[in-house]
This record gives C-alpha cells, structure tokens and sequence, in this order.
C-alpha cells in the first residue's frame, strides 16, 4: 500500500537540509547516506549521492526521472551473479 | 460486422461481454461505456443499430485508451524504469518477478519454462 498523500513525502530531515545547503551554495560535493528510505525530491536533481548497501557506497546520480522512488531503488542489495556453472550468465 | 477501434467484436455475444475483446477496456469500463450509451447490457453486439454504435465508438474514442496507444504507454513505464536503473528496473530486464515475489519456486509466468540443469553427481563414500 502506498504512503498516505497527508502525510507527504519521506525525506531524512537531515539529509534534506544538507541537500539544500548545497543547493544554496553552488557547490557539488557528493553526499555520503545511509538513508535509502528516502524519497528522492525535484530539489536533488543533479546531485550524486552515495547510498550505501550494506556493504559499500553506491554513487547515485539523480537524473529528473528518478523524481518519487527512494534512493535505495538505485543501490542494489544482493549481488547474483548467477548459478556456477552456467556460463552465459554473470554479467555485471 | 462491429469495428471499434480496429477490433471486430464477436456478433453473438452480449455487448457487456463483447466490448472487453476491446484490449483495455474490462467489464466494469464495458458496463460504463454501454450505461452512458444507454444500451442495455443484454443486447448481442449484432443487435446494436448504427446509431448505437456510433455512440459507443465516440464514447471509446473519447474517454478511453484502448489498444495501441495503452500498450506502448505500458511499454514506455517499463521503458522507463529499465532506463533509470531503479531495481523494479532490473528485475525487468532480468525477466524475474518485480513485486517482491519469492523465486525459490514458482514464478514461471516471468521466467518462462523450466530451464533443468544437468544432476551434479553425488559424492560416494
């Protein structure tokens, strides 16, 4: 079930803050973040972010598209690189 | 002979039933379509004159997304999310089930039929 429209969207309070400051000030760092349940906003369009997976940093780069998933959509978890012995399978 | 929206219905059956061969158009939307038309539901689509049949294709045409247009619209989601990489986005291209559903058995609809593997041989003491 979807999120309640009253309730708006989830964004970490402060990775929205520092989002912001870097909107405020021009500059283009990438933000490091553990928060993957937050909801990707219009204002981080072109910013990248590093989402972690458990295990690393996945950089993201937030394209207009991405607009309403959550950042953990674009790092991914598991990593199947198919069955031993199957050969045609294991690409990336 | 019924044409709406490059279909030909099926002459004998009811026009609630024959309006949903319509690719996007289901009995709730068949009932809908045929209520503002105001053409009883049991009428065979054979039964349906002219007029009732224009009203119907306008009513189609106008509020509907049928066929074509609603297919490739489906496909530009797909399209979509494949190209943002999101993992709905991945279990597409994978062919595996997108909602979460488990892959330890079942799910043939999205992998398709059975792909056995040779026996790995057993070790014997």
């Amino acid at each position: 079930m979807s999120r309640s429209l009253k309730k708006g969207p989830y964004i970490d309070y402060k990775l929205e803050q520092k989002v912001l400051a870097m909107n405020d000030s021009q500059k283009k760092t990438v933000i490091k973040t553990w928060s993957r349940r937050s909801m990707i906003s219009p204002e981080f369009v072109n910013h990248t972010f590093a989402v972690h997976n458990g295990n690393k940093f996945i950089p993201v780069y937030v394209t207009e598209n991405m607009v309403g998933h959550k950042l953990g959509e674009f790092a991914p978890t598991r990593n199947f690189r198919g069955h031993s012995g199957s050969k045609d399978k294991g690409k990336k | 002979m019924a044409r709406i929206s490059g279909i030909d219905l099926p002459k004998n059956k009811r026009g609630e039933i024959g309006l949903t061969y319509i690719y996007g158009i289901g009995r709730s939307s068949a009932q809908q379509i045929l209520t503002e038309a105001g053409v009883s539901f049991d009428k065979k689509v054979q039964e349906w004159n002219d007029d009732e049949l224009t009203k119907i294709r306008v009513i189609i045409n106008e509020n509907y997304k049928v066929e074509g247009a609603l297919r490739s619209e489906t496909q530009l989601n797909i399209k979509r999310l494949m190209d943002i990489g999101c993992y709905r986005g991945v279990r597409h291209r994978l062919g595996l089930p997108v909602r979460g559903q488990r892959t330890k058995n079942n799910c043939r609809t999205r992998k398709g039929k059975r792909k056995t593997v040779a026996n790995k041989k057993k070790v014997t003491k």
